[in-house]
């Protein structure tokens, strides 16, 4: 990082003037000062959730943010998610120690016969900045792999990705399978990807569709709550 | 020749030089192509609004008009304007099926999902297009983020060309990817454009035999 041509000295910022750099680092996709930044936070007791919520997932927003206004572009994005990665390599085993809030289990991947995942990897990223636990299962995942990690991992989320036109109608074939099987209604499914619509995951029977990370996040949320409200027992007079 | 065009082919820009070319060889004068910009394969969501407003444009000029774009990552929204519009487009969902043939690219994709296909116009245009269009012109490093999980490079080629050829090479290396080129000739866009360029009431049977592409 550079400040009119100098290096800047990350510790000698202030607690708050350092999470505002590290957020325009994150925006420049910076990824050795996001781990400096990170280190420093540690270093001053900040406890990781706090480093992970305040530094890193709130200049990622911002990001996202610009990203969906049109302001940065895929590589730009690509870029500050490869720093945010950084960070959260650090943190990550830390947050597992300091028993950070939990809120939910997902299972993602791309569908069979597709690569692509730079998507679905940034969401699964935000949804592991957001506390989810997060079991990516990479791409081209026929319907047996999602049974499989469905199974193994026992996800409140199912989250499924494509890319291509040719291979988005897959996801309901994995939808059809979760139902022949009285499993559908044991899982959130949210879809994403490109070519994706929310017409085209009410015709297939997700729950919902998500346009970028950020909305993925939001409506995890809003509904693992749901399904938490609907799950406890009426309140007695 | 001097008879006013009767049919009108609306495409996108990658198409322009195959469907002019397959035109010319046919002396089809009565069809008539208007493209719209090709660096949208970039950005799909552009496509199908503009080009319901073309259609809209051009309605009650020509007897009929077509459109030449697969569904070119759309997500169906494109096969919506043109229900909508009344419209019919080539089937497919990208040139690149379009151009080896259905079975041929599903054979291809079946047998490496990891495969990224170039045309004529990819390889030609591939600094801007995908190079400069991806950002890795500013930013190599990303190379990986963005073709890691590929495994090789299809030139699907619509004509010979020897300095194509050579430049498809050059970019499956650059890309870190294996090589392999096929000829596809024009494909399935000619024989759509031999139906497009028949008379209406004519438009019931096998227009193969007369096509030149």
């Amino acid at each position: 990082m550079a400040d009119n041509g100098q290096d800047l000295d990350l510790n000698a910022l202030s607690d708050d003037d350092l999470v505002q750099q590290m957020h325009e680092d994150l925006y420049d996709g910076l990824a050795e000062e996001i781990e400096q930044g990170t280190h420093i936070l540690l270093g001053r007791k900040w406890t990781p959730y706090d480093v992970l919520t305040k530094a890193l997932v709130e200049g990622m927003r911002i990001v996202g943010i610009d990203f969906r206004d049109g302001i940065l572009f895929v590589p730009e994005v690509l870029l500050a998610a490869n720093a945010m990665k950084a960070g959260m390599a650090i943190l990550r085993p830390l947050l597992a120690e300091t028993g950070a809030p939990r809120m939910g289990k997902m299972v993602i991947g791309t569908v069979k016969g597709d690569i692509h995942d730079i998507g679905k990897n940034l969401v699964a990223m935000m949804m592991e900045g957001a506390g989810f636990d997060v079991i990516n299962i990479g791409i081209n995942n026929d319907v047996d792999k999602y049974l499989g990690a469905l199974e193994e991992h026992q996800p409140d989320i199912l989250g499924m990705s494509a890319l291509l036109t040719t291979t988005m109608p897959y996801m309901k074939v994995v939808i059809d399978t979760l139902k022949q099987k009285g499993l559908r209604d044991d899982y959130i499914v949210l879809v994403g990807g490109a070519p994706l619509n929310e017409a085209f995951a009410e015709a297939i029977g997700a729950d919902a569709y998500c346009r970028d990370a950020a909305v993925a996040v939001e409506t995890a949320k809003q509904m693992i709550a749901e399904r938490w409200r609907s799950n406890q027992p009426p309140a007695t007079a | 020749m001097g008879r006013a065009p009767r049919t009108l082919l609306i495409a996108c820009g990658a198409l322009a030089w195959e469907i002019t070319d397959v035109i010319r060889l046919n002396g089809w004068s009565h069809l008539a192509v208007q493209c719209l910009p090709a660096h949208w394969h970039n950005t799909p969501d552009k496509i199908p609004e503009a080009v319901r407003a073309k259609i809209r444009e051009n309605r009650g000029r020509f007897e009929r008009i077509v459109v030449v774009y697969g569904d070119c990552g759309t997500g169906g929204l494109l096969d919506r304007v043109l229900t909508e519009e009344g419209i019919e487009r080539i089937d497919g969902p990208h040139c690149y099926q379009f151009f080896a043939g259905r079975e041929a690219f599903e054979a291809l994709h079946d047998a490496e999902p990891g495969t990224f296909y170039l045309t004529d116009y990819l390889v030609k245009h591939f600094d801007r297009l995908i190079i400069a269009g991806l950002g890795l012109d500013r930013y190599p490093q990303l190379r990986d983020d963005y073709f890691g999980n590929y495994r090789r490079l299809i030139y699907l080629a619509q004509v010979d060309d020897p300095a194509l050829d050579t430049a498809a090479e050059a970019a499956a290396q650059r890309l870190g990817l294996a090589y392999e080129r096929r000829f596809t000739g024009y494909g399935e866009l000619g024989t759509f454009m031999a139906r497009a360029a028949r008379p209406m009431e004519a438009d019931d049977g096998d227009a193969d035999g007369r096509l030149l592409a």
